[in-house]
């Protein structure tokens, strides 16, 4: 039986090996993942995103109870921060997820970003594709706790949650560009702590401000929570499925939707190629070290030494 | 990084992950109170190299052996298993039998643990 074959029929072992292959970017990995495309798009895949400590790895295992009640399979992709000084991480998403790994319909898998900034790392969007091709009906992908500004998650999800709790600032917060312009539900969880209606009323004026945009459109709602005490689930996965059905509402909306998608994932992925291929030799050329010691005794300026060696280095033509 | 059975006390289990995380190793921590089945279902899905049980609640003559013989009958028995916690000293030649690759007792130094794992845990190969 053949790797592919392996984890189509479900295997674990397979695709647990194959994930690690991914993140440890073993080349024959690429090469199952190539076979293995025929065999995705068919999971929905839910992106939950927010701050550090707002729950969303509660929010997930509480997701994962309610889809088994409706006999889904589940995968879970939960990503946690790599420390910048030792390569390391602790990846403890599990935690909140424990009662369901004796459950054969749940496959979870912690990840680390690696160093990659964004909230979800290229090998999180490819294990998106494993836990797909594995026959998952459901997909939730937990990223890292985000900040502002890092929603790669939109590009892979098809519906994107964004989790927040009360007092995480004032209403200059929601003014603000970034994350918070790209949820389809927004979740106010912990809604049993003081603030829970102002941040309500913070992100609905948020939205209506933005009227136009969702005029024809899917308007995202607000939903309280309570994870911990399972409240509140059932109505977000009820507005998840709204959501699906909205997308699968009209073919055109669909295909647009999709062309996005595939436009800036695989830009996306050519720039993750040339990083890792161009730019990894680059930086341990004896150029790159002249020029970096040129910029540090003052020599030159660090724009144009940029300009020099990359039109040296990828010139047309040139690798 | 795993508390197996009846056993509340994780500060040791969480230093010893942190000092492997300090070390560069990408530590996945189960929580407190797993089942043996728990812990081996969790080290297949993430597919470790190694799995740490901490226990200092006495039961680790059942819960250690029980982890090493459910890998083997998972067929992963290529992932190697270690302790640490409290343990009467005759036991620990018992566990080590048990296919318990080495137990680390209360004092160790963090750097002898982490380099116990450098020095002899291969990281599987496909």
């Amino acid at each position: 039986m053949s790797i592919t074959d392996k984890i189509v029929a479900g295997d674990i072992r397979a695709v647990a090996r194959l994930i690690r292959d991914i993140d440890d970017m073993v080349p024959e990995a690429r090469e199952v993942l190539k076979d293995l495309y025929p065999f995705t798009g068919r999971a929905y895949v839910v992106g939950i995103t927010g701050a550090p400590g707002v729950g969303k790895s509660t929010l997930v295992d509480q997701m994962v109870t309610h889809l088994r009640k409706a006999e889904k399979t589940v995968g879970v992709l939960a990503v946690d921060p790599t420390s910048p000084f030792s390569g390391g991480a602790i990846l403890g998403d599990r935690v909140r997820m424990q009662r369901h790994s004796m459950d054969e319909g749940v496959f979870i898998r912690s990840m680390a970003t690696r160093g990659y900034f964004g909230g979800l790392t290229q090998s999180t969007k490819s294990a998106i594709d494993v836990l797909d091709a594995m026959g998952k009906d459901y997909i939730l992908v937990e990223t890292v706790g985000v900040g502002q500004d890092e929603i790669d998650i939109v590009r892979s999800a098809d519906t994107t949650l964004i989790v927040l709790i009360p007092g995480m600032g004032d209403d200059i917060q929601a003014l603000k560009a970034g994350i918070l312009e790209v949820g389809d539900i927004f979740v106010i969880n912990k809604a049993d702590r003081e603030g829970a209606d102002r941040t309500v009323s913070d992100i609905r004026l948020m939205i209506e401000m933005d009227e136009k945009r969702y005029e024809n459109g899917w308007k995202p709602p607000i939903l309280t929570a309570q994870a911990v005490f399972d409240k509140g689930i059932r109505e977000i996965l009820d507005e998840v499925e709204k959501h699906a059905t909205y997308l699968r509402s009209s073919t055109e909306r669909q295909s647009g939707i999709k062309y996005e998608k595939v436009r800036s994932e695989l830009s996306e992925m050519i720039k993750d190629k040339i990083v890792r291929d161009v730019l990894s030799d680059l930086i341990q050329s004896e150029e790159f070290e002249d020029a970096v010691q040129l910029v540090l005794q003052r020599k030159l300026d660090p724009y144009t030494a940029c300009d020099n060696i990359v039109s040296k280095k990828l010139k047309p033509g040139n690798k | 990084m795993a508390k197996p059975g009846l056993d509340g006390h994780d500060r040791g289990a969480r230093i010893i992950a942190r000092a492997y995380r300090d070390a560069g190793f990408e530590v996945v921590y189960s929580g407190l109170h797993q089942t043996p089945e728990e812990i081996v279902q969790a080290a297949i899905q993430e597919d470790v190299d190694m799995i740490g049980l901490s226990s200092l609640a006495g039961a680790h003559m059942y819960l250690f052996p029980r982890v090493v013989e459910l890998l083997k009958e998972k067929n992963a028995n290529d992932i190697v298993v270690c302790g640490g916690g409290i343990f009467p000293e005759e036991d620990i030649p018992q566990l080590k039998k048990a296919g318990i690759k080495e137990i680390f007792t209360p004092g160790t130094p963090l750097t002898e643990v982490v380099k116990w794992v450098e020095e002899h845990v291969e990281p599987r190969s496909s």
